[in-house]
């Protein structure tokens, strides 16, 4: 079995007997096992994986009408709960947890008739940029296993990236999606804030959290989507959507459409070999067909800032609940007051200890205006900008990331340079926008990212000028020596 | 602007977390160096300009206040991740005493 198929490959080949899912679920643990010690991508398999298979295949033999996810191995970031997986967020604080019940993704995945093969490696509670931050040890990039693959959903990004699996899912909450596809080569997708429901995901920050695929093609990507997204009642910011078809505005030329590239981001700070990538492929956008203006995201430069205070604010709030009493890791002190104070100063780690307190400071009594509520000004801006660019343009194209993947251990203990690694990427989710990662080319044998960020709930958009690129250049097809 | 000492162990205090006093001074570099980066907002005028707390276009999702049940599995799955119990309740510290029984 060929590791690198896409899930659309797969899918014809089990319709037509010519495959199963076992074989198929076969080769992709045989191919974990072969790997996951030199990347670390997987914290588990599930034990049942062959099982799943085999009931796919019987229900296929049975002659049920099966989706185009039936019978495909699924990787799920370890924040996303599946009954019974010891999901952990990869936090010693939730060391020994078991998932008492199907988060959202769990329950749409099985539906869809998918296998679930296990949990894939993330930064701690999905803060960093990295996957270094992982109490299990860090993921590494399979295009050169000295690099950081980034983060957080790193482990999900080397999954699919080393043909280890078809398709992951991520959780992108200033970049943790878009940002590793492109340091690792794949498509990744953010959706909009509200498509995908987050119930059953450990929440980073809720305002900005957002779960999405990470795939081989835009058109996998699609594909994904649509077993995934919609309405859900236990996530009230989910929304009813009116159609989840995937039009055949995926197969039409990019004639009409309007690409708007910020000058903000092509500004200071961007690696000119990248700006060169991203040039390359604005010109293929543009013999497909569209029209390409410059925009202007003044606000852009402020993101940053603004997301560094938002999104540890909502984090410091959200973390409050690992009190060492309900699930994992416990340390006993004298009181409750100390238990609490132990369990949270030995579970976590530096980082997330740092951000906790970056959201305990600005949500403070005396700092709370200058911080968190002058942030949340910044964030109507930055939607501002954002909504008055889409006016004019159909969708906006930046670079993913400032650099191609660094070195291990280069930007660890440093968390303003870690940080500039999401630059590019959090004013998606500042302004709810959905953001797509696709591979442009590479910098010095890496992979190189272009995003494309689009209307809210405008994801067909992104999908029909993706796919458009990728029938006309090849850059996803390459695969890394593994 | 730099955090004192003082200021660290008074968040860390706020966040509910035990830092070693050999930590301090990293963790007193390292936040003061962040909230100088995010200072940075500090230099745009926000006069006016309404806060957006988040940008999902809808407000006020009701649902009927019922109390509903859980499976069996679901339950007993919950329970058994509790770091202290007798049967199956949850047994914690005291809350308002400061003792431990």
């Amino acid at each position: 079995m060929d590791e690198f198929l896409t899930v659309k490959q797969l899918s014809e080949k089990l319709s037509s007997g010519e495959t199963t899912s076992e074989e198929i679920v076969t080769a992709s643990l045989k191919r974990i096992q072969e790997q996951n010690g030199a990347l670390n991508a997987f914290l588990s398999v599930a034990d049942d994986a062959l099982d799943q298979a085999r009931a796919s295949d019987k229900r296929r033999a049975d002659g049920e009408d099966l989706g185009p996810l039936a019978g495909i191995p699924v990787a799920l970031k370890d924040n996303m709960l599946v009954q019974g997986w010891g999901n952990t967020s990869a936090s010693q604080i939730l060391d020994g947890h078991t998932s008492a019940y199907d988060g959202a993704m769990a329950e749409r995945l099985k539906a869809a008739g998918a296998v679930l093969i296990g949990r894939t490696n993330m930064d701690e509670f999905a803060m960093g940029s990295s996957t270094e931050s992982s109490h299990f040890g860090e993921t590494k990039n399979p295009w050169d296993l000295t690099k950081i693959p980034g983060g957080s959903s790193g482990g999900s990004a080397v999954a699919v990236s080393a043909g280890l699996v078809p398709v992951a899912l991520g959780s992108d909450t200033g970049g943790s999606i878009r940002q590793p596809a492109s340091l690792c080569g794949v498509t990744g997708l953010k959706p909009t804030y509200g498509r995908v429901s987050r119930y059953g995901i450990m929440a980073l920050a809720s305002s900005l959290d957002q779960i999405g695929p990470f795939t081989r093609t835009v058109e996998d990507a699609a594909l994904v989507m649509q077993a995934i997204e919609g309405r859900d009642e236990r996530d009230a910011t989910s929304i009813e959507l009116p159609d989840t078809t995937i039009p055949e505005l995926l197969e039409k030329d990019l004639n009409g459409v309007k690409l708007g590239l910020p000058k903000e981001y092509f500004a200071e700070g961007l690696d000119p070999e990248i700006k060169r990538c991203v040039m390359d492929a604005v010109a293929i956008l543009e013999s497909a067909g569209a029209e390409v203006l410059e925009v202007s995201l003044p606000h852009a430069e402020y993101g940053l800032a603004a997301y560094y205070i938002i999104q540890p604010a909502e984090a410091s709030s959200n973390l409050g609940r690992f009190d060492g009493l309900r699930y994992g890791y416990h340390s006993s002190g004298d009181g409750l007051q100390e238990t609490y104070e132990r369990t949270r100063g030995e579970g976590f780690g530096a980082e997330v200890k740092r951000r906790i307190m970056i959201g305990s400071y600005v949500l403070s009594a005396g700092y709370v205006d200058a911080f968190y509520h002058k942030a949340l000004k910044v964030r109507r801006l930055i939607k501002q900008d954002f909504d008055e660019a889409l006016k004019t343009v159909d969708a906006i194209v930046t670079p993913t990331s400032p650099s191609v993947a660094w070195g291990l251990h280069e930007k660890f203990n440093d968390p303003i340079a870690m940080y500039l690694a999401d630059i590019y990427t959090v004013t998606a989710n500042l302004a709810t926008v959905p953001g797509l990662s696709i591979p442009c080319g590479f910098v010095k044998d890496l992979p190189v990212g272009l995003q494309i960020m689009g209307r809210p709930f405008d994801e067909h958009m992104l999908y029909r000028i993706g796919h458009q690129y990728q029938t006309r250049t090849d850059w996803h097809t390459r695969m890394p020596q593994v | 602007m730099k955090l004192t000492e003082e200021q660290v162990r008074h968040i860390a205090k706020l966040a509910r977390l035990h830092i070693e006093e050999e930590e301090l001074s990293q963790y007193q570099e390292q936040l003061s160096s962040i909230l100088n980066y995010v200072a940075k907002l500090q230099e745009l005028d926000t006069e006016g300009v309404e806060e957006l707390q988040h940008a999902a276009d809808i407000s006020n999702v009701f649902r009927a206040d019922e109390i509903q049940g859980c499976e069996e599995n679901v339950r007993v799955r919950a329970i058994e991740n509790f770091s202290n119990r007798e049967g199956d309740l949850l047994k914690v510290q005291a809350v308002f005493e400061n003792r431990t029984e």
